[in-house]
């Protein structure tokens, strides 16, 4: 395959969310919100949180940014749905230690999901591509306005 | 075209030789390193005179009263004498060592900003500035009452002159401050014709001239200009050394912007009073070994002569100009007329920061964002580009190899 060299980053996952995001609409209604600045690049992503039940049941983003950006928004739109505020932050620490390692632990079926951004770890100036969406759903949670990777 | 007066084409493979770090090979493949604006490589000249100061000739400058000393002041200022040469300055008395391009023009916002404008008055600059050459306008305008006007730029990349003209009418311009070589769309802008109209309506000038030193002769008093700033480690040099050369009265008349050692006449608890220039605006302990091997890298520069450079980097981006334009889905941004060694560019369908890293993933070095100039962004109505820069080293293969990359680029993402 002429691109093999090319796939340890990105993979087809990786590829196809960030040209079509499934998630990547403002919501209608939303409780939460929060945006997501790399000053150092200029992505810019904002994320939108809905609740119901104590769980989140639905998020959307807006993101301006590379593929590994959007893609990692989408894949995390994705996975926090039906999960608590409690959960999801559980989540964003194991993402953002797999973003920085490459490993994580095995069977949970959300990491699973996440596991193709695995490969930025190896290139230290996209790690933040990949975490930046979740430093602003972190902030979200949190009530704050906005998150910086920095 | 008459061959016979074309300039000694360079021995780029001999030029290649001379630096170390172009054998370097990257993620398995040899080295394309097409990001020379943000950094040059450094020849072995510069390496081997620095690490010669290290191991057989340094002191401490201006205050050591025996032979290590003494030796360690005639190499820092024999640099002086040289940068005086290569921009053709008057009097080496005009030529003030900073940190960089960016301590230069913070040195000149402050000690020529604060020092000798006056509240109302205002600072030009043009759409298509470094950072560096914003925010200290800013600062000084927050702190000291000036106006900052920004001269718009043409759809093509290049100055709009008639309106940089109508921001100067009313009189109120001190300083007109703007770059000689844009580093994100390669312009020079026409220094000549600006220094004139500038003078004309009482302006003083200082040129950005971080790029375009690299690639041209400069001539500081055929441009007739007031301030000129660059850095050293664009120029083949080390980091941590930059220039400001200043007209001799302007410089006299200024205050320092630092304060310490080294830029004194004496000092007393009441009151201190100050060295002459160029001293005075160099306090403290200077970088003694960066000055040695920017001397260094402006031999080496000399001795290749800037006929052969301007002419070698001509004729690459002409033919980067063709082959990456000539690539379906890229686009050059910046037709600018005059330009140089730099060439910005956006892939349909792919974010420049994916495009830098499939480029890594082929041994290419380019950068990618939004190159420090923001507000040029917007005004490109764009989030970021990638941008190939080129230096003395490079080769028409390279360009040709990014070409290449450049497709596969476009497949991947198709």
């Amino acid at each position: 395959m002429m691109f093999d060299d090319l796939r340890d980053l990105y993979q087809e996952v990786i590829l196809d969310h960030g040209r079509r995001p499934r998630h990547g609409i403002r919501l209608a209604a939303f409780d939460a919100s929060a945006k997501g600045d790399n000053p150092m690049c200029g992505d810019r992503v904002q994320v939108f949180l809905r609740h119901a039940d104590g769980l989140v049941a639905e998020a959307g983003f807006e993101a301006r940014g590379c593929a590994i950006s959007v893609a990692s928004a989408d894949l995390m739109a994705e996975v926090v749905a039906g999960r608590s505020d409690d959960q999801i932050r559980v989540l964003a620490d194991e993402f953002r230690d797999m973003a920085r390692t490459g490993r994580s632990a095995d069977g949970d079926a959300a990491m699973e999901r996440l596991r193709p951004l695995a490969g930025v770890h190896e290139y230290p100036s996209r790690v933040k591509c990949a975490t930046l969406p979740w430093h602003a759903l972190l902030a979200a949670l949190d009530g704050q306005g906005g998150a910086s990777s920095e | 075209m008459n061959v016979m007066s074309r300039p000694v084409a360079l021995d780029v493979s001999a030029i290649r030789a001379q630096f170390p770090i172009l054998s370097e090979t990257v993620r398995g493949k040899p080295l394309v390193f097409l990001d020379s604006a943000a950094s040059a490589q450094k020849p072995r000249a510069v390496i081997d005179a620095m690490v010669w100061a290290m191991e057989h000739q340094y002191a401490n400058v201006h205050r050591g009263l025996h032979w290590m000393s003494e030796r360690t002041t005639e190499s820092y200022e024999g640099t002086r004498d040289l940068v005086a040469s290569l921009i053709n300055a008057r009097d080496r008395h005009e030529i003030v060592f900073t940190g960089n391009s960016t301590g230069a023009i913070n040195l000149v916002a402050h000690s020529y900003g604060r020092g000798m404008m006056k509240p109302g008055q205002a600072v030009v600059i043009s759409a298509m500035e470094h950072h560096s050459n914003i925010v200290p306008w800013q600062m000084l305008r927050d702190a000291h009452g000036i106006e900052l006007r920004v001269a718009p730029i043409t759809d093509a990349g290049e100055l709009d002159f008639a309106a940089f003209e109508d921001l100067l009418r009313d009189g109120r311009v001190g300083l007109v401050s703007i770059t000689h070589m844009s580093n994100v769309l390669g312009t020079y802008t026409p220094a000549e014709r600006i220094v004139a109209v500038a003078h004309a309506y009482g302006a003083k000038v200082l040129f950005d001239g971080s790029q375009a030193i690299v690639h041209r002769r400069v001539d500081v008093q055929a441009l007739n200009a007031d301030f000129y700033v660059f850095t050293g480690h664009k120029l083949y040099g080390p980091t941590g050394i930059g220039v400001l050369w200043g007209r001799r009265e302007l410089l006299d008349a200024m205050p320092p912007f630092l304060g310490g050692g080294d830029m004194i006449g004496s000092v007393t608890y009441e009151r201190s009073t100050w060295a002459q220039v160029p001293h005075k605006f160099e306090a403290g302990t200077p970088a003694i070994l960066e000055s040695i091997g920017l001397g260094a890298a402006i031999r080496w520069v000399q001795d290749i002569g800037y006929d052969a450079i301007a002419a070698h980097e001509a004729s690459l981006t002409d033919h980067a100009l063709a082959r990456i334009g000539g690539v379906a889905g890229v686009n050059v941004i910046g037709r600018a007329q005059d330009r140089g060694g730099v060439v910005s560019f956006t892939v349909d369908g792919a974010h420049a920061h994916d495009v830098a890293t499939l480029l890594d993933r082929q041994g290419i070095a380019v950068r990618a964002g939004h190159h420090c100039a923001e507000p040029l962004m917007r005004r490109l109505g764009l989030d970021s580009t990638a941008r190939a820069s080129f230096g003395v080293y490079t080769t028409h293969e390279e360009i040709d190899a990014l070409a290449t990359a450049l497709v596969r680029v476009r497949e991947f993402f198709a």
